[in-house]
């Protein structure tokens, strides 16, 4: 290690070195690819269309409810809309989404390693993904499903709706989720390179090992349920229905162990990508890294002992729901301690307003609110009042879509440059910030209000009183799908003439930033350097290829030390 | 594992540094592996303590109908498995292939004779229409006089221990089944005064969910056997490579660990 | 990067169990199920429930321990699988603790609990 490192800010594509995307060119060389950073991507695509198709569905939603009746489409197919719309978003968009697309792409060479432990494994992670959207597909096209995205028993084993293709689907991609948890396990333990010390990773790298730990746990007993919900529907096995002399309450149970921990694999790593985005934005070292870092570990173990407080109204015990709510709060501290750093990193710092620290102020806007409202909800009294109203609905949206979804396209922006080498238009980047989250504002605020006022969630029709909450939220979700559409025409436009990418464009010091952009096909051209990740001070900006570099001093002390 | 540096150990894939890195990340994802294997069957569990609990007449009285002697039997088989699996891994350790092709030879032998049983067991309970759900219809004459091996509910209502009923405070909180056991309870026991629990479908269920489950593993676990022969018949197996013999005895093992508890919660009852 | 000739230097990762060690444990294994089918003779009320249960612990410890290397393995493979073991205990254990509990309903006539 005496000798001296190549200069890595010479990594500037000059079009004749090979990367990922050009190494192997032919549809075979992605099929068969055993490369984390082509899985992906493909993930990448298939999650972002899930999206789309989930997304056309929550607009047809609210087209409907336009109206206090029928507008565009009659009851029954409003109820498979709505169960399409979640189970599509929850199954096959925001479970895979940041860890299988951003985190395959991004985990080893946070790390500094080649590619992940099991690549083989990786990629069977991504053939049953798409085996169980096939399913999924079929599903739908078998005429839907119309029992909610949690198929609660005994609905669900009495509707003549296709829940078995659906549920078929949903477990198949629950062993997707296990195998790429167990990547992310072996790979961040046993794959660190010389001197990434646990308390040398990024951070992002601490939340999807948090997320995985929930992943192999959880994962399973979902499994298991949707199998016995299957074994039921199909022999008449009394599991759950209590025509058939099982026990209801026992699927929530069952449901919820995984469901609620599986809300901690979406928020998790949309954590870890704002905390990677904060720092090198607010050209400021992140404050409370460990506290941060157990923060995720502590959300980790915590999201198993609350899965009670979605059964409050179901028969649960008093006393089970006494302390599921009392172990629901204690969820509020971990959470509160990432946010607080969050803000403290910010504090004083020197604020760069490009387009992925608007995702990420967006994000802790929002989450602040959804995480804010889930006190509301995890309080015995006032979930009863409000339990199966739309302030459940909107109190989800604002977690799982102004958290997960918010993260991930600061994420998609912070990382564009590195996944495809190309730069992206700021100022339509940030327009689409500002249109999504005005939209998301528009859509869901209404929805709190509806929602202390009675209105269920669910219905296909509903009182006129609420018409123009209604109506607010259906135009939001308009500008919503709008802000999308530039999201999607931003990036896509990069592709074809954003101009190329620098190695490093936003002076970030993670291990990711020092390879080209895109990467070569085993990451690094040399072992990089293990520095702390969040001192910038190590960097410096070379106004030429507008990309910051190492300084070379860094570079020695760093040799002295590693050497 | 595709292009090996000129330099690289050929036993280790091109993104591990070391063979020690290699083993020990292979070994660890096992490990996490099987974890998902063990709250996979523990939802199963789950599913079975809480019948027991509420619904112990159920288990009581329906246990009875499985052959304690043919699941003694496949405990022992299992057993015997594990021990030649540790053995082939034992051997793959020692570089001696023809040993780990003998050993994992008779582990599926073992494994074959104790699918064999669970054939034996299943098709007495299907002739018997002592099947799952609502597929559940015994026929009590054709089982008495072709299967030798089920227990006669008939003589043993005659034993002296006949099921117990629970105390009314320990009763189920959870309504019987709309749909009765029919024809479970026949005439002639009736007269004798056997109470034949609600529900009794619920056991069997449970019985071949379970039973089938773990079947269903075992046959994964011959698929794994069938490849690792093949390899130990190249000779492939060595000190420094037996991490696949390792990870299939793993798998091995836990797939013998489940039917440890199955069987004394499933025949054993009584 | 290591060489095929280097690497003996990190065989210390390898354990080879001992045939005494296997047999021995092989053999316990079976008295324990012949123990726990002959307690089934002896009625213990409640306690052949639990007995049965400690027979099957003690042989799955016996499996994980010897079998499984896990003496010898990485004390974190251990954890793991204590992990495991944990979490299917909490699961097992609230809902099961639960079911008894059950509040017959919410709201009379009116929810759909379940009527004693």
């Amino acid at each position: 290690m005496t000798t001296s490192l190549p200069v890595e800010h010479g990594a500037e594509p000059t079009g004749t070195e090979d990367n990922y995307l050009t190494c192997d060119r032919g549809i075979k060389s992605w099929i068969f690819t055993l490369d984390h950073k082509r899985i992906g991507v493909m993930y990448l695509i298939f999650t972002m269309g899930s999206f789309l198709l989930g997304g056309v569905f929550a607009l047809l939603l609210r087209t409907e409810l336009l109206t206090p009746q029928k507008t565009i489409m009659d009851a029954d197919t409003y109820n498979q809309m709505f169960t399409l719309h979640g189970a599509v978003m929850v199954f096959l968009f925001i479970i895979p989404g940041i860890p299988a697309a951003m985190g395959n792409f991004v985990l080893p060479i946070m790390l500094g390693a080649k590619d992940m432990a099991f690549p083989r494994l990786n990629l069977a992670s991504l053939y049953l993904y798409v085996l169980g959207a096939v399913f999924a597909v079929l599903a739908i096209a078998m005429g839907g499903v119309d029992t909610g995205w949690t198929f609660y028993t005994p609905y669900s084993t009495e509707t003549n709706t296709a829940v078995i293709p659906m549920t078929i689907g949903a477990f198949i991609l629950g062993f997707s989720s296990v195998f790429t948890g167990i990547n992310f396990i072996v790979t961040v333990q046993k794959l660190r390179p010389k001197g990434m010390t646990w308390f040398k990773m990024p951070l992002m790298l601490w939340s999807l090992y948090a997320t995985a730990i929930i992943q192999i746990l959880a994962t399973p007993v979902l499994g298991i349920t949707l199998l016995l919900l299957i074994i039921e529907r199909a022999l008449g096995v009394g599991i759950f229905d209590p025509a058939l002399g099982g026990d209801p309450v026992l699927y929530q149970h069952f449901f919820w162990f995984y469901s609620h921990p599986a809300v901690y694999i979406m928020i998790l790593p949309a954590m870890g990508i704002i905390s990677e985005i904060i720092s090198p934005f607010s050209r400021k070292h992140i404050f409370g890294y460990t506290f941060i870092a157990f923060s995720s570990i502590a959300i980790a173990l915590l999201s198993f002992l609350v899965w009670g407080h979605h059964m409050f109204t179901s028969t649960q015990s008093p006393l089970a729901s006494t302390i599921f709510s009392a172990l629901t709060f204690s969820v509020a501290i971990p959470s509160a301690v990432k946010v607080f750093n969050w803000l403290a990193t910010m504090f004083r710092g020197r604020l760069v307003l490009k387009t992925p620290m608007l995702w990420v102020l967006g994000f802790i806007f929002l989450f602040g609110i959804g995480g804010l409202t889930g006190l509301f909800l995890g309080a015995l009294a006032t979930d009863i009042h409000v339990h199966d109203t739309y302030f459940v609905v909107a109190h989800f949206h604002y977690t799982m879509f102004g958290g997960p979804v918010m993260a991930m396209m600061g994420g998609l922006f912070y990382w564009w440059p590195k996944f495809f080498g190309r730069m992206y238009k700021e100022n339509w980047g940030r327009l689409s910030a500002l249109l999504v989250f005005t939209g998301f504002n528009l859509t869901f605020f209404p929805q709190f209000i509806m929602g202390i006022r009675g209105m269920p969630r669910r219905y296909f029709n509903y009182p006129e009183k609420f018409e123009i909450f209604h109506q607010l939220s259906t135009i939001g979700s308009y500008v919503l799908a709008f802000g999308f559409l530039v999201v999607f025409f931003t990036l896509v436009h990069s592709l074809f003439r954003g101009k190329k990418a620098p190695a490093n464009p936003w002076g970030s010091a993670t291990l990711e930033w020092r390879c080209p952009s895109p990467p070569p096909h085993e990451n690094f051209i040399e072992p990089p350097l293990v520095t702390d990740p969040y001192d910038f001070s190590i960097l410096e900006y070379d106004e030429a290829s507008d990309c910051y570099h190492l300084k070379p001093s860094a570079k020695l002390a760093e040799d002295g030390e590693v050497a | 594992m595709s292009d090996h540096e000129p330099d690289h150990n050929p036993h280790v894939a091109h993104h591990y540094e070391t063979e020690k890195q290699q083993f020990e990340s292979g070994k660890l994802g096992m490990w996490v592996f099987l974890v998902t294997e063990i709250l996979l069957f523990g939802g199963l569990f789950c599913w079975y303590a809480i019948y027991r609990a509420n619904h112990p007449e159920v288990f009581i009285y329906a246990s009875r109908y499985l052959d304690k002697v043919l699941g003694g039997i496949n405990t022992i088989i299992l057993i015997c498995s594990s021990l030649t699996m540790a053995w082939a891994v034992r051997a793959a350790q020692m570089g001696n292939n023809k040993l780990v092709v003998r050993m994992i030879l008779v582990t599926l032998l073992c494994a074959c004779g104790f699918l064999g049983i669970k054939a034996v067991e299943y098709n007495h309970k299907l002739n018997a229409g002592l099947t799952p759900g609502r597929h559940y219809a015994p026929r009590h004459e054709e089982q008495a006089g072709a299967d030798p091996a089920v227990v006669d509910p008939a003589s043993a209502a005659g034993d002296a221990n006949p099921p117990v009923a629970p105390p009314d405070d320990d009763k189920s909180l959870i309504a019987p089944a709309a749909r009765g056991p029919e024809g479970l309870n026949l005439g002639e026991e009736k007269a004798q005064g056997e109470q034949v629990p609600d529900n009794v479908a619920l056991f069997f269920s449970i019985y071949w969910v379970m039973t089938g489950l773990h079947g269903l593993h075992v046959l994964a676990g011959m698929g794994v056997m069938i490849w690792l022969l093949l390899r130990a018949k190249r000779g492939e197996f060595g000190p420094h490579n037996f991490l696949a013999v390792d990870c299939g005895a793993l798998y091995w093992h836990v797939v013998d660990l489940v039917w440890i508890f199955l069987f004394p919660l499933l025949y054993l009852i009584d | 990067m290591t060489t095929a000739g280097s690497s003996d230097a990190h065989l210390s990762h390898v354990h080879i169990v001992p045939p005494k060690v296997l047999l021995a444990v092989w053999g316990a294994l079976l008295a324990l199920t012949v123990v726990t089918v002959a307690v089934t003779t002896v009625d213990l009320g409640e306690f052949n429930l639990v007995v049965a249960l400690l027979i099957a612990t003690v042989k799955a410890t016996l499996v994980a321990l010897y079998f499984m290397h896990l003496r010898w393995d990485r004390p974190f493979n251990g954890v793991i699988f204590l992990i495991a073991i944990v979490t299917t205990f909490l699961f097992i254990t609230i809902a099961l603790l639960d079911s008894k509990e059950y509040q017959p309903t919410l709201d009379e006539g009116q929810a759909p609990g379940l009527v004693k």
